[in-house]
């Protein structure tokens, strides 16, 4: 310990600022994503491994009239790209932020400049980032795998996929304000995940529902998010209706999750 | 010179539980300054008033002319904090950590230099889960000193670590402290506020019981000392009883123990001297600061209790 009792007085100044607060936490957290390889990977893969599988099913791959042209494995991705959102919104933040809390992380940041508000804002940033990521490797791998097309209404694409990935991250938001540890948001996240991902057709395409259902899962997020993606696939605008329902959720959820989120 | 932290009246309810009822204290600029008292007493509230982590029910406090709740984005940038039972991210290393908390500031200390004169050098590379609780705790206080605060408060710093993590803990708050750095540490742990505070307020049941240096306290519950030793030839009892700083005198078996005010060691070596006798075994036992709390607490138990689980 003598290098301790032979301080410097004072501390020597930095030299130079070390970027932008929001800047270093975000990237902070997608670095502390990688490392949790193990989790985070898994999640990553699943909608992936799911595509190669129905890719290889030939059933999955043959042009059928009664879709237009289209094969089922087209009106699949739509719904593996709302399983990827789902995936990481609904499983991973609540987690990782209801653990923050569980630890004094965002107590302790209350104490510096910086602030608990700006690692939630780092937290979204970063995980939107990787859903990004995610969805141009899922349409990449089906393109160049499967030669399933691009989606034909680019901007309705987006502003869907931007859309539903916003209402999922609020869910998640609202997830962690609700959980009093990281153990039990997780748990809810995934007791969510398997009700919302039918709801989006992933089991029983939405269009051969029985009309109850249906009409149920236009109003779920993630069956408004599948819709207004196949939309714009086949060329069309999303319908208004889905792009509206997409953003209750998302404003409605995000409103929850500020009046119920405690800092400790 | 004015105080560096100001606390007048401070009270603080949760619900119908007391946590802080009536707490006054200046700390003056340089000092270490000691918050002890026993679990419960409400020494964490009244430290998180002054980070402005909660609202005050009633009272003043001013940190470096600030008010916690009002002026909070200018305190987070001039007040280093280390909390109770606060962790960082599993995954995140050393010198990330220390990275990432210097972007927070204005006026960031160079945070390469903070890790090697913590210690923390050959640590940097080192996730937070893996370090040893004495490296935790290192970490801790280096990213209180990040930003470059004029005060640190420290919470309850060497709970849980070993006497020699313990030790070297309280060396480097004594580094710190040779930095200017303005220091308020709260903790249970008598020998921490002896080896360490400059003042202590005492605190019990939510008041400050007394403001004083440790030495100041131990007087203020005892003027006097107690001496033993064992005398090398047998010795006339009224040789000691004679000396007017001598209030008894009595044996056990073959040692001597004498009682008197705070001259009583002076009287009594010289005496020893001029008769020629040397004394065996000389121990001097004074009022410690543990007698003082117990005496001004009443809480023999909380004392014992508290020191035996840290």
């Amino acid at each position: 310990m003598s290098a301790v009792t032979e301080m410097p007085v004072p501390i020597p100044p930095a030299a130079a600022r070390h970027g932008s607060a929001l800047g270093r936490l975000t990237l902070t957290e997608l670095k502390l994503m990688g490392r949790e390889r193990s989790r985070f990977f898994v999640r990553l893969a699943v909608p992936l491994v799911l595509l190669v599988i129905f890719g290889a099913i030939p059933f999955y791959t043959q042009k059928r009239a009664s879709l237009d042209g289209y094969t089922l494995l087209d009106a699949y991705v739509p719904i593996l790209i709302a399983y990827a959102l789902a995936m990481l919104a609904l499983t991973s933040l609540p987690m990782v932020l209801a653990g923050y809390r569980e630890q004094g992380v965002l107590r302790r940041l209350q104490t510096t400049p910086a602030g608990p508000v700006r690692v939630l804002v780092a937290q979204f940033v970063a995980y939107a980032a990787v859903i990004a990521l995610m969805v141009l490797l899922i349409l990449a791998v089906a393109r160049v795998g499967y030669g399933v097309v691009f989606p034909r209404q680019v901007a309705g694409f987006i502003v869907a996929a931007v859309l539903g990935a916003v209402a999922v991250l609020s869910i998640g938001l609202l997830i962690a304000a609700a959980s009093p540890s990281a153990q039990t948001a997780q748990s809810i996240g995934m007791i969510l995940l398997f009700p919302m991902m039918f709801f989006a057709g992933l089991f029983f395409p939405i269009p051969v529902m029985p009309s109850f259902l249906r009409h149920l899962s236009h109003a779920t997020p993630l069956g408004a998010t599948v819709q207004a993606l196949q939309d714009a696939w086949l060329g069309h605008w999303p319908h208004p209706l889905q792009l509206i329902t997409m953003a209750a959720w998302a404003v409605g959820c995000a409103v929850a999750a500020a009046l119920l989120f405690r800092w400790e | 010179m004015p105080a560096v932290i100001e606390v007048r009246n401070l009270h603080k309810s949760y619900g119908d539980t007391v946590a802080v009822d009536d707490v006054s204290f200046a700390v003056e600029e340089g000092e270490i300054f000691g918050i002890l008292g026993p679990n419960g007493a409400g020494k964490t509230t009244t430290v998180e008033c002054i980070e402005g982590l909660r609202a005050a029910d009633r009272g003043e406090i001013s940190v470096l002319g600030l008010d916690p709740r009002r002026d909070r984005a200018e305190l987070t940038q001039r007040l280093g904090v280390q909390l109770q039972d606060s962790q960082l991210p599993d995954q995140l290393r050393v010198a990330e950590a220390l990275k990432l908390y210097s972007s927070f500031y204005r006026e960031p200390a160079d945070w390469l230099a903070l890790m090697n004169d913590l210690g923390l050098a050959e640590k940097s590379k080192t996730r937070f889960a893996k370090l040893s609780g004495g490296q935790k705790q290192r970490v801790s206080i280096a990213l209180a000193l990040v930003g470059s605060p004029r005060v640190a408060v420290l919470d309850e710093l060497t709970t849980g670590l070993d006497p020699q993590a313990r030790r070297d803990t309280w060396e480097l708050i004594d580094g710190v402290r040779s930095r200017g750095v303005t220091i308020v540490l709260v903790t249970h742990f008598m020998e921490e506020a002896e080896r360490l505070c400059d003042r202590v307020a005492l605190i019990d049941a939510g008041r400050v019981v007394a403001v004083d240096s440790p030495a100041g306290l131990a007087e203020q519950v005892q003027s006097e000392q107690r001496i033993q030793f064992r005398p090398s030839v047998p010795m006339d009892d009224s040789l000691l009883t004679s000396l007017p700083d001598v209030t008894s005198v009595i044996h056990r078996g073959d040692v001597v123990v004498v009682t008197g005010n705070n001259n009583a060691l002076n009287a009594v070596t010289s005496v020893l001297a001029r008769n020629q006798i040397v004394a065996r075994q000389l121990r001097v036992e004074q009022a410690s600061l543990e007698d003082a709390f117990v005496a001004l607490t009443g809480r023999h138990g909380a004392a014992h209790q508290a020191a035996g689980q840290s």
